[in-house]
């Protein structure tokens, strides 16, 4: 076998060569857009994750070019590597929608959706799995399952109803810091993140859990109920940190810091930083650090992904690939993109600029003759 | 009287001790094994026995040994699966209890054949009483030098340890067992790599069930091809039953695998019928994960043909018209049981057994006894039916491990052959409250003697 070796891998229609041992996964995040499976638990810079969730389910229809045979079952493509000539489908599957549906209806099931009261609203990756999954209603009509809030420490706290399991968070512990303190106690649907005693997690890079947690179990307490995150703009900043590279992204309204997180990129996951590492952020910068002096700013950040966190930032983004045509092969005939800038009412400033959501007045209104220049 | 090869010492007063079994012929094979024949021979024989595993999948054994990976300087490990939590199992139990000594020499003989010098017994802890028993066999086998450093001097070193489980059904999944035994939280892993490459502590490990590696014994005693020749097509040599239920007389019984389910169930060698007098309604042959049939398709396959209490025979017709061997836990019930009780019953077992690592089969398991509750207790509607029906079929396939699956086999097929008593529940809410639903067209037609 010679190093340069590479695996043709098709997915969806699109073929692409990979390094062998690369995940189905990963090689179609390589591909982009809808290709991409959708990953709740699987984290690319956590050993170990993944597997878990299934709501990247996909059909391997052809195993490989010396085994063609399709796999039996549907496959976690976070945890299922590539063979030569395999072919899988993920959107032009049919057996995978109805069975992403049900890991769907699965993870809201005992889901409290109490999006309206939750910090996580609008970068949460259980709404959007929901919206792009989901169906509209549930069957269930049971009680959900309740745990009490809980605060681990001073910076963190925990809404266990909201949790699905992920272990994102005991990766995380167990990856970045010395000695992980929590994890998951009781089993099945009666389990639960706890620290055995009431214990506080406390080290310098448990803020992390915060980024890595896909829904709004592990929320930021110096950000608590303080503003929803579409109503801040993220923006690049870094300071002199002696602890970690200092790399963040300030979630601000006006010149007021609400936030601060580690920088994610198009998947939500954490990024690498200048010098090449994953981007984690020490406690001192994520939590203590909420002063405009504090920092300095490097400019709006660059949002590549569907979001509404993006609806503050119509230009100055990077639209995430659009790969439907190539799958189906011909143009759709109706695709939406939050980023697009609605032809009727153009905006006659660049909004990324204006501090805070825009307003109509930021709106040319054909009608309002005062209005305009 | 069939052939017993496992249990036909187990009369034998005081063979739970090593005097009276070696007394017995005991420890034989691991005279002849150790000193005549090389590791690769014995697993061929194994091989040539045909032996399927007895812990539930029956994968064939001599296959699995072959797989295991062979790493220069890495240690090996055999893990004797003694986690026996399965609903209506345990046969293991009555080997362990009764005849130790069969259990430790067959863990000799396959240590020696997969090279491990540190082999582990995993055993549920609610068999509290048991690891004692072993331990004693094991000082006893120890003493005599059957263990410890250089076997019969043949310079096989090889040591047994037990473990005690904490009470989890899912720690029986080899890989949820492996973690387990690491000292971790006994979640499954996701595989590859498969234990035969990376098992315990990221070693090469092959994990079997207690009756597989005892099976070993009578192996190399008589011969792969001799052991071969009992039973029939792929069930070769004899398999431990447990049966409980309505019947006269539940235990543990050693079959060949070429009776009838019908001569189990009423002959008095084994099960002697059912119990007063009343008539067969339903059987799970295999364990509770595997579907229940109805009397009706236990007896005789959907083809018309007889069915024989083996591995084929048995799964004849899939699942659409039969079961499965899974454990060998037999468990039978008459008349009158209720079908949807009994489902509710598995599916809180299950609820209460699921890790919780994925997604479906911890979220499916609690929807899916809840919803078997509510129609139980008369307050179900025909939606609820059509619901489990969707839910089971959406966890099905799509777990880490198969306890997924386990859940949702035993749903499907109640609904599959009893939903007239499920509709019976949601049409008579009151009614069902008070009597069951009956025995319909799928009982057994023979005429009860009163
Ligand atoms: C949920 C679950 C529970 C299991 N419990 C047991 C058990 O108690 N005993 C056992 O021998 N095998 C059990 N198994 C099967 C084991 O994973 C494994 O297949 C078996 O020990 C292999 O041994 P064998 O090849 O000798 O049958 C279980 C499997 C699952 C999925
Ligand atoms: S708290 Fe968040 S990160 Fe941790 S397991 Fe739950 S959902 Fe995953
Ligand atoms: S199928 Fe159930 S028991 Fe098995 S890993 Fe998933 S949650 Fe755990
Ligand atoms: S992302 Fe693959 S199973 Fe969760």
């Amino acid at each position: 076998m010679s190093e340069v070796q590479k695996f043709k891998v098709t997915i969806d229609n699109i073929t692409i060569e990979v390094a062998p041992g690369t995940t189905i996964l990963e090689a179609a995040r390589k591909i982009g857009g809808e290709v991409a499976p959708p990953a709740m638990c699987f984290y690319s810079k956590l050993k170990g994750s993944g597997g878990k969730c299934r709501t990247c389910l996909v059909e391997v229809s052809k195993g490989s070019e010396k085994d063609p045979r399709p796999m039996p079952k549907l496959v976690a493509s976070c945890r299922t590597t590539v063979m030569d000539g395999m072919e899988v489908k993920n959107i032009t599957s049919e057996k995978v929608p109805d069975a992403r549906a049900g890991v769907v209806e699965f993870l809201l099931l005992n889901h409290p959706l109490d999006c309206p009261i939750c910090d996580q609203a609008g970068e949460c990756h259980l709404q959007d799995l929901s919206y792009e999954h989901g169906r509209e209603g549930t069957r269930y009509e049971f009680q959900k399952r309740v745990f009490k809030k809980h605060d681990l420490g001073p910076y963190i706290q925990l809404h266990m109803t909201r949790c699905i399991l992920c272990y994102r968070c005991v990766f995380t512990a167990d990856q970045l810091t010395n000695k992980r303190v929590h994890g998951i106690l009781d089993r099945g649907d009666h389990a639960e993140i706890a620290t055995h005693i009431e214990k506080a997690l406390d080290n310098d890079f448990i803020g992390n859990v915060i980024d890595v947690c896909p829904v709004g179990a592990l929320t930021d307490k110096t950000f608590r109920f303080k503003n929803r995150v579409w109503f801040t703009k993220p923006v690049d900043a870094h300071r002199d940190c002696p602890t970690c590279s200092g790399e963040v992204q300030l979630w601000m309204r006006g010149d007021e810091v609400f936030r601060v997180t580690a920088r994610k990129d198009e998947w939500g996951e954490v990024k690498e930083n200048s010098k090449g590492e994953t981007g984690w952020i020490c406690n001192e910068c994520r939590f203590e650090k909420k002063h405009i002096h504090d920092w300095t700013i490097e400019g709006p950040s660059v949002i590549n992904r569907h979001s509404v966190i993006s609806q503050g930032h119509y230009v100055g983004i990077t639209k995430p690939k659009e790969t439907v045509q190539e799958v189906i092969g011909k143009e759709p005939r109706l695709l939406m993109d939050i980023h697009s800038v609605s032809q009727v009412n153009k905006p006659n400033i660049d909004l990324s600029l204006i501090n805070g959501p825009a307003h109509s007045d930021d709106f040319n209104h054909p009608n309002t003759n005062g209005k305009q220049d | 009287m069939g052939i017993k090869l496992l249990l036909d010492k187990a009369h034998v007063e005081g063979i739970r001790y090593f005097d009276v079994y070696r007394r017995e012929g005991g420890y034989r094979s691991v005279e002849k094994a150790l000193k005549t024949m090389s590791p690769e021979a014995i697993v061929e024989e194994v091989k040539k026995s045909g032996l399927r595993g007895r812990g539930g999948a029956g994968f064939p054994t001599g296959m699995k040994w072959s797989f295991i990976a062979k790493p220069e300087g890495v240690p090996r490990h055999l893990v004797c699966n003694a986690d026996e939590s399965e609903p209506g199992t345990f046969k293991d139990r009555y080997l362990m209890e009764f005849l130790p000594h069969v259990l430790i020499e067959g863990l000799i003989i396959s240590s020696f054949a997969l090279g491990s010098n540190a082999t582990y017994i995993y055993i549920r802890g609610e068999y509290a009483w048991i690891p004692d028993i072993l331990e004693q066999a094991i000082a006893e086998a120890k003493a005599n030098g059957f263990l410890g450093k250089n076997i019969l001097g043949t310079g096989f070193d090889c040591e047994i340890y037990v473990q005690r489980g904490a009470g989890a059904y899912i720690c029986g999944e080899e890989t949820a067992l492996i973690e387990s035994l690491e000292g971790k939280r006994g979640n499954p892993r996701i595989k590859p790599p498969f234990p035969a490459i990376q098992g315990l502590w990221m070693r090469p490990t092959v994990v079997n069930n207690v009756e597989t590696l005892a099976a070993v014994v009578p192996i190399i005693n008589m011969g792969g091809e001799e052991y071969a020749k009992i039973g029939v097509g792929k069930s070769t040599g004899t398999k431990l039953i447990s049966a409980c239920g309505n019947i006269n007389k539940p235990g543990v019984y050693e079959i060949d695998m070429t009776i009838s389910v019908e001569e189990f169930i009423y002959s008095e060698e084994y099960c002697g019928g059912i119990a007063n007098g009343k008539r067969l309604k339903a059987c799970i042959p295999g364990g509770s994960s595997v579907p229940i049939l109805p009397a009706n398709l236990l007896f005789k396959t959907a083809k018309g043909e007889t069915r024989y209490m083996n591995y084929e025979s048995l799964s004849d017709g899939g699942f659409a018209t039969g079961s499965m061997m899974g454990s060998g836990g037999f468990i039978v019930l008459d008349e009158d049981q209720c079908v949807v009780k009994h489902t509710y019953t598995l599916a809180r077992f299950y609820r209460h057994e699921s890790c919780g690592q994925c997604s479906p089969c911890r979220e499916g398991t609690g929807w899916m006894e809840k919803i078997l509750k509510k129609i139980d207790s008369g307050k179900g509607e025909m939606k609820d039916i059509d619901l489990l029906w969707d839910i089971q079929r959406r966890i099905e396939g799509n777990t880490i491990c198969p306890l997924g699956d386990a859940a949702a086999w035993p749903v499907a097929a109640a609904i599959r052959h009893f939903r007239d008593e499920f509709e019976w529940h949601v049409l008579n809410p009151e009614e069902s409250q008070k009597r069951n639903y009956g025995l319909a067209h799928y009982a057994d037609a023979r005429e009860v003697v009163a």
